[in-house]
């Protein structure tokens, strides 16, 4: 079965023939890394220097430190706070400015920062959150001397334990030009836009009432400069997204709020969600306290009153019934692709198959760990199957059932690091899609409290105006230019060390991993 | 329309500042007075309440116990000088199994009834031992009903306990088959008797209400029925009686009116159902099965038993076999019996009540997937009462939380409220998995992801043999 394709030339002729054409004019963003410094006054660090009563003010250790960790001003006879966030560590006793042991005095002692045990989880241990503030302040991956052991969590499986194995030497040499890093999201040879994003990745749907309009604005803008998407999540699409349409999916949900025809023809991308890795099977409940006045009109509610978004999809009963979906937005839309967004219950190849079936473009699978919105911590750890699990299962059916080429497979659900992604790859997703890490790139410190009161209180994950004012439009933007910028470079690297000029050649190469906890003496791979 | 089965919660706040995760360590001296104090921009206003706590304090206890660890105060302070930290007492609370989280979020769900809520994903470990080393499967496409908004409002939890024939026989049209007893639950919860040391005075009174608040049963020992006081004569359908090995039965009158009891096991416990089913033949017996080496093997003969009714099989408190070296734990001896059981094609016959180790509410949906028709439960109402599980009065030391002097309403409806919420969870848990039955939830095993057998499948054929759990 082949969707409704056959039966679409027919209808060319009563349809426009190109409704994603917006009129708005598209924004246009460099893809360029600027440094965007941390907007907390204390950054949280992996050292500590602390400075005795023995100190003198000599001040040698701020003339010693290229870093600029110590702060003497000038007129000032007492240091200002210092800058430990970019203190190397003890990495730093090798040089010749090591200020432990210049001081004079012997003053300071440097310690690991015992705060860090209040901060992160076993999924994003304290140092791959510090790791992604730097990259996004940066936009490079950060120098081996800090010490940050981030390519890795704690979690003890799945990504957390399974490792590259690299050639000792790459069998071809590459330039990080000649290799390239994007993907195409439509396969399937339908006459509709083969569209390709430059990065195998693309910004999970995060709704207004759910995050800031700057935080949306941030990703969408980011979005632009890599020639990637974001999305919109449930909700409707803001009238201030509109110079971004050429790089925005709006997503289609259980709830259909803020669903219109209007928006759905700006897209190149529109996306049904079935369900979500953060709660599988649930359904979605935005909280009265976050229906604002802007968050009500768009979705055509009422202020103040609890919004459902019901699960599944009331009128899908069948694959049938999921292609009768498609039909009315490919009829409305000619130009879009669809993406089909899922959880991974265990028949989560059958569903893929079904999919493909009736005709999306892109099975996007949300494994159950992920998601950055507020859900039923029973959800959240116990329902649905990890997305390491969800990848092989559906790449391995898509290959056996002779259409893996034909469709694309998109992976989310946890995935923090451009090392995740490009395991994810080799496990046989062709991209993914990522959210925490942006949201821990605009400082994000994964509190959980998302849902209370008024929202987040780091500014990101609210509608209130005056926490959500701590995040600025261009400071947020550059920051998630960076952190994509970094992460390129690190999965280039590491295609360089393969030998691959392309990143679609690293897909389903299971045979380049190893799993920590296994004997690792299988020959072939998927 | 039948009623709803629906249990009324209100809030019952705790009597003592919580032991919460965090703390912040105030480096109060190198203030700079700026008079701009991120403590009175905390979100949450923590840094008030504790204000007002502290004014109103009558003895010393933890301070800043409800912090979110959200780290802007420490970030923001003009001169850097507050910390955040892991609370040690936090980390002191519990036995290993019962975890610190375990025991604040029940402390919360006895607190609210509401389902706990968090944002920014799971942040746990990929998998555990015991109940974190499966997962429940969902449902794209598939509800429990098509009424209602997500379907869950149609899900019955309820469960029966006795023993069912395996078939029925009609003649001339007419039911001859005589149908045995059963007791029917709205909730597949039964709350099981306490360990003694664990065990105070007031308690049971307060057990036997949130047995009848909630619809269910509580298991009581009969040797003990005088601590029910007055309420035993009312609500004896909400009372099993738990008769040991020597002890001797109620009285024919009480037996008269009970609708289920429990009898332990050991030899001629034949003779002793005969002996309750000669004054009630309507009575449910249940045998209680301890989970020791024998504890398996025991409860599959039993099963096979057509006398037995229902097998009530406990391990320890933290889920594992009792008396021996290398215990296996609960959900997998559950799973070994139910299977067993399937495999002599007499599973629907018996009826199997769980306990010991089930902690959470997630912990209830996998041991029903494992087998079980209904769990029991003890040591999560004990810490819905603010326990912190530090084993004082294990050691003969007063309670820190007092516990003993709590009020009948404090404790039935912090206990209702635990009850009520991990009704609600189960439900979350079918919606998602698109069951309208907990009854067809038991045995379920091909709608869960277990550990073992996912890793072999997926990770197992890339790289060769498991070397370490």
């Amino acid at each position: 079965m082949e969707g409704s394709l056959a039966r679409e030339s027919a209808l060319k002729e009563i349809l426009p023939e190109n409704t994603a054409k917006t009129l708005v004019p598209q924004a246009e963003v460099a893809r360029e890394v600027r440094p965007a410094p941390p907007r907390y006054r204390n950054e949280i660090a992996k050292y500590i220097i602390r400075r005795s009563s023995d100190c003198t003010l000599c001040g040698r250790c701020a003339r010693v430190c290229p870093n600029g960790v110590h702060v003497l001003k000038p007129g000032y006879k007492l240091f200002s706070a210092p800058h430990l966030n970019v203190c190397i560590g003890p990495s730093c006793r090798k040089t010749d400015h090591y200020c432990i042991d210049l001081c004079p005095n012997k003053a300071l002692q440097m310690v690991e920062n015992p705060m860090l045990k209040a901060m992160g989880d076993y999924r994003w241990t304290p140092d791959m959150l510090m790791a992604t503030w730097r990259m996004a302040e940066t936009g490079e991956p950060p120098a081996p001397e800090y010490g940050y052991e981030y390519e890795t969590g704690a979690s003890g499986g799945g990504f957390d334990r399974l490792r590259f194995r690299f050639p000792e030497k790459p069998p071809v040499d590459l330039l990080d030009d000649e290799i390239d890093t994007s993907i195409v999201l439509n396969r399937r040879g339908d006459g509709r836009p083969q569209v390709k994003i430059d990065v195998p990745w693309y910004g999970g749907g995060m709704s207004f009432g759910s995050v800031s309009n700057v935080v949306q604005l941030s990703k969408a803008r980011a979005a632009v400069a890599f020639n990637t998407f974001t999305c919109t999540g449930e909700g409707g699409y803001m009238e201030r997204m509109k110079p971004y349409d050429d790089h925005v999916i709006t997503q289609i949900a259980t709830g259909l709020f803020g669903v219109r025809e209007e928006t759905i023809q700006r897209v190149r991308i529109v996306e049904f969600k079935y369900a979500q890795g953060a709660k599988p099977g649930l359904g979605g409940h935005l909280l009265a306290d976050k229906v604002t006045p802007a968050v009500a009109r768009m979705r055509e509610t009422v202020l103040g009153i609890s919004l459902f978004s019901p699960f599944p999809f009331h009128s899908v009963y069948s694959i049938e019934d999921h292609q009768k979906h498609m039909d009315w937005i490919k009829h409305i839309n000619r130009q879009t692709l669809i993406a089909t967004k899922v959880s991974t219950p265990n028949d989560v190849d059958m569903v893929a198959v079904g999919s493909y079936s009736a005709g999306t473009h892109i099975v996007h699978l949300d494994g159950g760990y992920g998601g950055t919105g507020a859900a039923p911590d029973i959800a959240k750890k116990n329902i649905a199957m990890p997305i390491e699990y969800g990848i092989v299962k559906v790449h391995r059916f898509l290959t056996d059932e002779g259409i893996r080429d034909k469709v694309t497979l998109i992976a989310s659900g946890g995935l923090r690091t451009p090392h995740d992604i490009a395991k994810a790859i080799a496990l046989g997703a062709d991209g993914v899609v990522v959210g925490t890490s942006e949201l821990v790139a605009l400082g994000c410190i994964r509190c959980s409290r998302c849902e209370s009161g008024r929202g987040c209180p780091r500014g990101i994950a609210t509608t209130d105006a005056e926490l959500a004012s701590d995040v600025d439009l261009e400071w947020g933007t550059q920051r998630i230019i960076n952190l994509y910028s970094a992460w390129r470079k690190e999965l280039v690297a590491i295609l360089k060390r393969f030998g691959m000029r392309s990143v679609s050649e690293l897909r389903g190469r299971t045979d380049l991993l190893m799993h920590l906890d296994y004997t690792n003496d299988v020959e072939t791979h998927i | 329309m039948p009623k709803k089965y629906h249990i009324d919660t209100k809030k019952i706040p705790p009597r003592l500042p919580k032991t919460g995760k965090f703390g912040i360590v105030d480096w109060r001296e190198d203030c700079a007075r700026c008079h701009n104090c991120v403590k009175k921009a905390c979100v949450y206003d923590r840094y008030r309440q504790e204000m007002q706590y502290i004014k109103d304090l009558e003895e010393f206890s933890a301070m800043f116990f409800e912090c979110m660890g959200c780290f802007s105060c420490v970030q923001k302070c003009t001169k850097g000088l507050l910390a955040l930290t892991v609370n040690p007492q936090y980390e002191r609370m519990g036995n290993g199994y019962y975890t610190p989280d375990i025991i604040l979020t029940t402390w919360n769900q006895a607190e609210t009834a509401g389902i706990p809520v968090s944002g920014a994903g799971y942040r746990g470990k990929f998998t555990g031992s015991g109940f974190d080393s499966m997962w429940t499967d969902m449902s794209e496409i598939v509800r429990p009903t098509r009424d209602g908004i997500h379907g869950r409002e149609y899900i019955s939890t309820s469960v029966d306990i006795g023993r069912k024939p395996k078939l029925l026989s009609f003649e001339n049209n007419e039911l001859t088959t005589v149908l045995p007893p059963l007791v029917d639950l709205p909730v597949p919860i039964v709350i099981d008797m306490f360990p003694e040391e664990y065990h105070f005075p007031s308690l049971t009174p307060m057990l036997l209400a949130a047995a009848v608040n909630t619809g269910t049963m509580v298991i009581v020992d009969w040797e003990r029925h005088d601590l029910l006081g007055t309420y035993k004569e009312k609500h004896l359908s909400n009372i099993a009686f738990y008769v040991g090995k020597d002890a001797s039965l109620p009285t024919p009158e009480i037996l008269g009116k009970l609708r289920l009891i429990e009898i332990a096991d050991g030899n001629g416990i034949e003779d002793r159902i005969k002996e309750i089913k000669a004054v009630n033949p309507r009575l449910v017996v249940a045998v209680r099965v301890e989970l020791d080496s024998r504890g398996e093997g025991r409860s599959i003969e039993l099963a096979r038993n057509p006398a037995i009714e229902a097998i009530h099989i406990v391990s320890d408190i933290n889920g594992n076999q009792t008396g021996v070296e290398k215990p296996k734990f609960i959900k997998d001896m559950t799973r070994h019996i139910h299977t067993a059981l399937v495999k002599d094609g007499i599973r629907d016959e018996v009826t199997i009540i769980a306990g010991g180790g089930i902690a959470l509410a997630e912990h209830m949906a996998k041991e029903i997937i494992c087998g079980a028709d209904a769990i029991a439960i003890n040591m999560p109402l004990l810490i819905g009462l603010e326990c912190r599980f530090c084993k004082s009065c294990r050691d003969g030391f007063d309670c820190p939380a007092k516990i003993e002097s709590i009020t009948a309403e404090y404790g039935a409806g912090r206990m209702t409220n635990l009850i009520a919420v991990w009704h609600d969870q189960l439900i979350e848990v079918m919606g998602a998995m698109g069951m309208r039955e907990a009854r067809r939830l038991r045995g379920e095993t091909g709608r869960a992801l277990f550990f073992e057998d996912i890793e072999e499948e997926t990770f197992g054929r890339l790289f060769g043999k498991r070397i370490s759990a």
